[in-house]
């Protein structure tokens, strides 16, 4: 399903110095497999996740999702590869906070391949125990609920790979567990890959295959000057 | 429905911008589409408000006064006809109907105007139509202090058949100068859309025998319209009576003489039309402005939606496509704004000519200016779009952990 081959991802820095966030020499994830990655803020997990969605470009190796190789592939490929196959659940949602909760699971679907079916968003939303929500905005909703939306969002297109960068670090513990359980199980529902992306050790508890991004990740030190695109990220 | 939808929230959450701007573009749109229609609307309807004559014949002068006095009822008369001239006019083989009329007279501001029943009995206004007394009145006597008023003139004066009246000295209304004759109402005209509506009309000998009149000219008239046989009896009679004669000027063709004097106020047009012109382009740059300086606070969106999927020029096209709904809705409220102006504009003229703007004839510019502002809203929305269509989403959606 995911195969990372020589993945490298470095980053201007203010100063001028070139900063190698990713470089992942290996990694891979198969068919409806759940993986949580053990990584602390600042780490490049997130930027790892970017590089996997297609929104970063990576300076150089090989992403191949579900047989695509997005690494060759334009930007408005990516931005097509990504609509199709990928679901995304952002650490702090990311929901529009102009739109109702329908309308927010509406657009996660509307640049897939199957358009915005209205009726499919009920019955995900309803899936998620929001179906008496729809008309809300994100910001009539508590943390939990967002985060809900969120998950019908990520999930509404039927993606074959879920990736999620700490989809629980804003909720308590008891919101965290259900929401874990509930992405999990709605993410077996559809027969998504997942991948997740996590520091919280209770999280991590709960995947059966965990692995420690530190490990897999090994970016050279900084180097001098150098041309390229982006900024550090923190 | 995902564009409208990004288009709607989107002027749904800048509603107040949206609504400013597209005030500002309603405003410009209505502006330039009135301009244009009432250009355009009275040069067509001044130019064939003839009255249903080819020319006029008055003293020497101005052809545009002469037109102007005669035929629309808003000048002075640039000097009196004698009554042989008249019967000169009047029995020349060329000349098929002329009427003579006599002015210097008002009713309380409406011009009072001296003429035979033969105006309103043989000559056609337009073709086709006649004069007409509405129901319950009938024309003045040839000799008798009867007055015939036009329908808007009665109208405004609530003047009604039997009423009685004494008519004022002068184009002017001074309660001071009020004659001592009295007329007597018989009749009210049925509406003309034209000057004849604004004008009280009595026998010529009315206006010529008035008390306080010049006794020395009591046979004179002010003008007299002329029907010509024939179209080639114009040139002849242009030769004879203004590069010939000495005494008379023959104002003709009367359509030609009115463009003249819309020619001669073009310049106004074109400094209506540049305020417009100037009103749209910034209308055009306030869209520019408006979505431009909401970019930022639309970056997290905007990167979202990139995130979720969105193309690059999906973003592009929203901005510009929301840009140019702007437009759209400015220019849906600039058909108000022009309904309204051209409303109160016809109104104005109406009073003040008796000429009637036909305001629900098309134009070219009701679509023209519509769609040119959408167009114009567009290309502002374009810099914008650019710099939505540059969004970093993964440096806008930072930090995400």
């Amino acid at each position: 399903m995911l195969a990372v081959v020589d993945l490298k991802k470095s980053f201007l820095t203010p100063d001028g110095d070139r900063a190698e966030i990713v470089n992942v020499a290996a990694f891979s994830l198969a068919a409806g497999e759940h993986l949580a990655l053990r990584g602390e803020s600042g780490s490049g997990k997130t930027t790892f996740l970017n590089l996997m969605a297609g929104i970063l470009a990576a300076d150089s190796g090989r992403v191949t999702i579900d047989g695509v190789e997005m690494t060759a592939l334009s930007e408005p490929a990516r931005d097509r590869l990504r609509a199709d196959k990928l679901g995304y659940i952002f650490q702090t949602f990311n929901l529009l906070q102009g739109y109702t909760v329908l309308e927010n699971v509406l657009l996660g679907m509307s640049f897939g391949p199957r358009g915005a079916d209205r009726d499919h968003a009920r019955q995900t939303l309803q899936r998620v125990g929001l179906g008496h929500r729809l008309d809300h905005f994100p910001g009539q909703l508590s943390t939990g609920q967002q985060q809900r939306v969120a998950v019908a969002r990520a999930l509404a297109n039927r993606p074959r790979l879920v990736l999620a960068d700490e989809p629980t670090g804003n909720l308590d513990r008891k919101h965290a567990r259900e929401a874990l359980a509930l992405i999990r199980e709605v993410c077996s529902e559809v027969g998504a890959a997942m991948l997740l992306v996590s520091h919280d050790e209770e999280v991590l508890a709960q995947f059966e295959r965990r692995q420690d991004f530190a490990a897999l990740n090994t970016p050279a030190a900084l180097a001098s000057g150098g041309a390229g695109s982006g900024r550090a990220q923190p | 429905m995902t564009l409208p939808l990004i288009i709607y929230r989107s002027l749904r959450q800048h509603a107040l911008s949206t609504l400013v701007t597209a005030g500002g573009i309603a405003l410009a749109c209505g502006l330039l589409m009135t301009v244009w229609v009432v250009k355009t609307q009275s040069q067509t309807t001044f130019t064939q408000t003839t009255s249903g004559f080819d020319a006029v014949v008055g003293a020497r002068g101005s052809k545009l006064q002469l037109v102007l006095n005669a035929i629309f009822h808003l000048e002075a008369s640039p000097g009196n006809v004698s009554a042989p001239d008249f019967e000169q006019v009047r029995r020349m083989p060329m000349v098929k109907t002329a009427i003579p009329i006599a002015v210097g007279d008002n009713l309380r501001g409406y011009r009072i105007v001296g003429t035979i029943p033969a105006l309103f009995e043989t000559v056609e206004y337009a073709p086709g139509r006649k004069f007409a007394v509405q129901a319950g009145g009938k024309l003045f006597a040839l000799d008798g202090r009867e007055a015939v008023a036009g329908s808007f003139a009665a109208e405004r004066l609530g003047l009604k058949v039997g009423d009685r009246f004494n008519p004022f000295h002068g184009l002017a209304f001074d309660a001071q100068n009020k004659h001592d004759d009295e007329f007597v109402v018989t009749g009210i005209l049925e509406p003309t859309n034209t000057p004849a509506d604004r004008v009280i009309w009595i026998p010529l000998r009315g206006v010529q025998m008035m008390a306080g009149h010049d006794p020395k000219a009591a046979n004179d008239i002010s003008a007299i319209l002329v029907q010509l046989r024939s179209q080639a009896a114009g040139p002849m009679l242009d030769l004879m009576f203004n590069k010939q004669g000495n005494r008379l000027t023959f104002a003709w063709p009367v359509a030609a003489i009115i463009a003249e004097l819309f020619g001669k106020i073009a310049w106004f047009d074109q400094v209506l039309a540049l305020v417009a012109y100037l009103v749209a382009l910034v209308a055009a740059g306030s869209v520019l402005a408006s979505i431009y300086n909401s970019m930022n606070a639309r970056r997290r969106d905007l990167a979202i939606l990139r995130a979720l999927g969105a193309r690059r020029r999906t973003i592009f096209g929203a901005v510009v496509a929301e840009a140019a709904c702007i437009g759209a809705l400015g220019s849906a409220v600039g058909f108000g704004i022009y309904f309204g102006l051209l409303t109160g504009v016809a109104s104005v003229i109406r009073a003040q000519t008796g000429v009637v703007l036909d305001t629900a004839a098309g134009h070219p510019v009701l679509w023209i200016c519509p769609l040119a502002m959408i167009a114009l809203c567009a290309l502002g929305g374009v810099v914008p779009a650019f710099k939505a269509y540059r969004t970093p989403v993964a440096e806008t959606l930072a930090p995400v952990s």
